[in-house]
């Protein structure tokens, strides 16, 4: 902002800062990883308290399912990195089907995920179900948990969607250019750090057996 | 960017309700937190004021036992979530931190508004409880679980309160970060920042890693409520040790969220009217970080009493003890200052000394809590109340007030009546001192916490700290009073640098205009507190 005088402060809060803004992510991702870090304290305790129930009941989730939304997720957070190599090398149109395409996974993963939910609730696991609540205390929890955290993820899941739209939307106005590409980064930080806490979830419910 | 045409201060320029609240101007913030702070530190005080009241004889006179316990969590969650989480770097913070880098803005701005309007909400959602629902909590503002799982009274929304103010303060918090990486002014290193800057860095980064854990942590409590399963609560297979653990590993790091503001505060109005550099500058800035740092492993010493191994309490002990040591080199380091300097007394520098008094009183009784032979006896006893309500309004209390009176002729360019506010510093001073005392002897005696009754011994000190509470309502309205009639009626400008100060906000005019400095802010040659080479203030 300039003055009447003609003065202009060398550094301002308005002007465009690709460092700050990728900075603020950063922070941001610090945060959510605690989030998720006060969910992975309480799995810990109760998985030592009650080691023999959780150790059950992880049989009961589908390991193939979990697994290919493993691999869903893999691939997109390669998708959104390439989409980023694309436009700081000027193809918008490249970038912006690696776009579509970690759209796409995102939507896979959600798929997968509501036929494996559906099936917990089919066979009354959710909790305040009668066959939920006639499980011993440590299956209960177990169940609790997995849908308390794969729930929150895929709360995330459905965030990083609506961001990946907005860059979708924006590179597609022109206003993400090879200049200017900090939201795709940011976008991609964001995904990243979704997939990162499924690589976390996925052994701590299907696979330590 | 956009060009202001005139050289209209913050102030000036646009008017009307809706360019103050859809503001990203970080001053006008800045004030907007002001505004609604003191808003609900008065409804907070209102309650204590009641509490006292109903604590003036023993028996029931005022409230039902049920209404008081859910007034003194209101009192609780107001004061504490509401008021002085935010408090200093939400309204001080905000108005100071970019002119004293010599900015214009936040990296940010449109976040920061972005927080002001969360910290609304959650106030809203924190004060419905008031009408809607079945009341207001009846838990303690820590929410204790098995009885926050059971209690009938709209414990989920002060609960929901809670998370979305804790995103607020995030939010704060990573913008200041950035902020004080991205836009110093050119000059200005790090080792060259005004202290305050250096204590809000450091809160910032305890905001940011702190308050994720008991936003996920209030959330388990919600969910317990509504789908009935056991993660907290014994009855139904939970473990209401380990809330208390996920409570107090945010809450209790939210303590120095609550107090290194207030020290950077009191190392800002040393120097100042001492006149002379802050002594052990580097000390102060790494203590603040330190304290941080420290804070984040002591948590346990809130439960020495609620089942813990005798190792964890000796461990979590030694580690409190710790905290002391950066805390006292900071007391050090501000008594140092005041020696041989040429000492101008004003309103700002009364509050600064108070602070130091009973943040001293405040700490020291904070080392028998920590100390488990003594905390066996001490544990929930009014001790406690009394050492919280020294560190907290004694320290960020008198803080944020000596703040607002360094600071009020610089953002509104207008002068209060210094003689008033001496007398109004007296009584809050006596007040104060009245007021939480005995509750120190009260609590020696074994007068525990959150009773709205007591037993006929604890009678004296109990009627002496209600009295108390009126001398410092009468000081509270006193000096509030002198601040809104100088706001409107006083004609003295006080210029830019009214009290000599030397960091850059003084170099710019008062009220600050839009973007900030008229002219390039000149830095003193060694570092923000250096008298001998200070830069000249042309009015
Ligand atoms: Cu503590």
């Amino acid at each position: 902002m300039e003055h009447a005088s003609g003065f202009v402060l060398p550094n301002s809060g308005h002007n465009r800062d690709a460092e700050a803004s990728k900075m603020g992510m950063w922070l941001f991702l610090f945060t959510e990883l605690l989030l998720f870090g006060g969910l992975f304290i309480v799995y810990m305790v109760y998985r030592m308290i009650n080691h023999e129930a959780f150790l059950l009941s992880s049989f009961e989730l589908d390991v193939t399912m979990g697994t290919i939304n493993t691999v869903v997720l893999l691939v997109s957070s390669m998708t959104i990195a390439m989409s980023i190599t694309a436009i700081q090398k000027g193809n918008i149109k490249l970038s912006v089907n690696l776009l579509y395409a970690t759209l796409a996974a995102a939507i896979i993963f959600m798929v997968i995920k509501y036929f494996e939910w559906s099936s917990k609730i089919h066979h009354g696991l959710f909790p305040g179900m009668d066959y939920y609540e006639s499980l011993p205390k440590g299956e209960g929890l177990f169940f609790y948990l997995y849908f308390f955290m794969t729930g929150l993820h895929a709360l995330h899941i459905i965030i990083g969607a609506v961001i990946i739209g907005v860059v979708i939307y924006r590179t597609k106005k022109g206003l993400v250019t090879s200049e200017k590409y900090t939201l795709t980064e940011n976008a991609g930080l964001y995904w990243h750090l979704v997939d990162l806490i499924w690589i976390y979830l996925f052994p701590l419910f299907y696979l330590i057996h | 960017m956009a060009t202001v045409s005139t050289d209209l201060n913050y102030l000036q320029g646009k008017k009307g309700l809706f360019s103050w609240i859809f503001s990203v101007d970080h001053k006008r913030i800045g004030l907007l937190y002001l505004y609604a702070l003191i808003t609900f530190f008065l409804v907070g005080v209102t309650l204590g004021i009641l509490m006292r009241l109903e604590l003036l004889n023993p028996g029931k006179d005022l409230l039902e036992a049920q209404t008081y316990n859910q007034i003194f969590t209101l009192h609780g969650v107001i004061m504490i979530f509401l008021f002085i989480i935010p408090s200093i770097p939400a309204v001080f913070g905000n108005f100071f931190l970019p002119i004293m880098l010599g900015t214009d803005d936040v990296s940010f701005p449109r976040l920061n508004l972005l927080s002001w309007w969360i910290y609304i909400i959650g106030a809203i959602m924190a004060l419905s409880t008031l009408i809607f629902g079945d009341g207001p909590a009846d838990t303690g503002w820590t929410f204790y679980a098995p009885y926050s799982v059971k209690t009938g009274t709209n414990v989920t929304m002060s609960v929901l309160a809670a998370f979305v103010l804790g995103f607020s303060s995030i939010l704060t918090g990573l913008n200041f970060i950035v902020t004080i990486h991205r836009l110093r002014t050119p000059g200005m290193t790090f080792l060259k920042m005004p202290l305050f800057a250096w204590a809000l860095y450091a809160t910032s980064w305890i905001q940011l890693l702190a308050t994720p854990i008991i936003g996920i942590t209030l959330m388990m409590i919600v969910a317990e409520r509504f789908f009935g399963v056991g993660l907290f609560d014994p009855s139904i297979g939970g473990d209401p040790i380990l809330y208390q653990h996920l409570f107090w590993i945010y809450s209790h790091p939210a303590v120095y969220i609550m107090a290194l503001p207030a020290f950077g505060i009191i190392s800002e109005l040393l120097p100042t009217f001492a006149r002379r550099t802050i002594f052990g500058y580097k000390a102060i800035a790494f203590s603040s970080l330190a304290i941080a740092f420290v804070g984040y492993f002591i948590w346990g010493h809130h439960m020495f009493t609620s089942g813990m191994s005798g190792t964890g309490r000796f461990i979590f002990s030694i580690l409190t003890f710790l905290v002391a040591i950066p805390t006292a080199i900071k007391v050090f380091n501000w008594v140092a200052t005041l020696y041989k300097g040429s000492i101008h007394v004003h309103t700002p520098l009364l509050y600064a000394l108070a602070f130091i008094f009973q943040f001293m009183i405040g700490g020291f009784t904070g080392l028998l809590l920590g100390a488990l032979a003594t905390d066996i006896h001490l544990h929930d006893t009014y001790f406690v109340v009394g050492h919280f309500h020294y560190v907290m309004f004694g320290g960020t209390g008198f803080a944020f007030f000596g703040a607002l009176h360094y600071w009020f002729p610089k953002i509104w360019g207008k002068m209060y009546n210094a003689k008033v506010a001496n007398t109004a510093f007296t009584l809050l001073f006596i007040g104060f001192n009245t007021l939480y005392f005995p509750m120190l002897i009260a609590g020696l005696m074994g007068m525990p916490r959150r009773y709205y009754d007591y037993l006929p011994e604890f009678h004296l000190p109990n009627m002496i700290s209600t009295f108390g509470s009126w001398i410092l309502a009468v000081g509270l309205i006193l000096m509030l009073g002198n601040l809104i009639y100088a706001y409107f009626k006083s004609k003295e400008k006080p210029g830019r640098n009214p009290w000599g100060g030397i960091t850059l906000e003084w170099q710019t005019q008062s009220p600050p205009p839009v973007q900030n400095f008229d002219r390039m802010p000149e830095l003193p040659k060694n570092g923000p507190y250096d008298f001998e080479h200070k830069p000249t203030i042309k009015e």
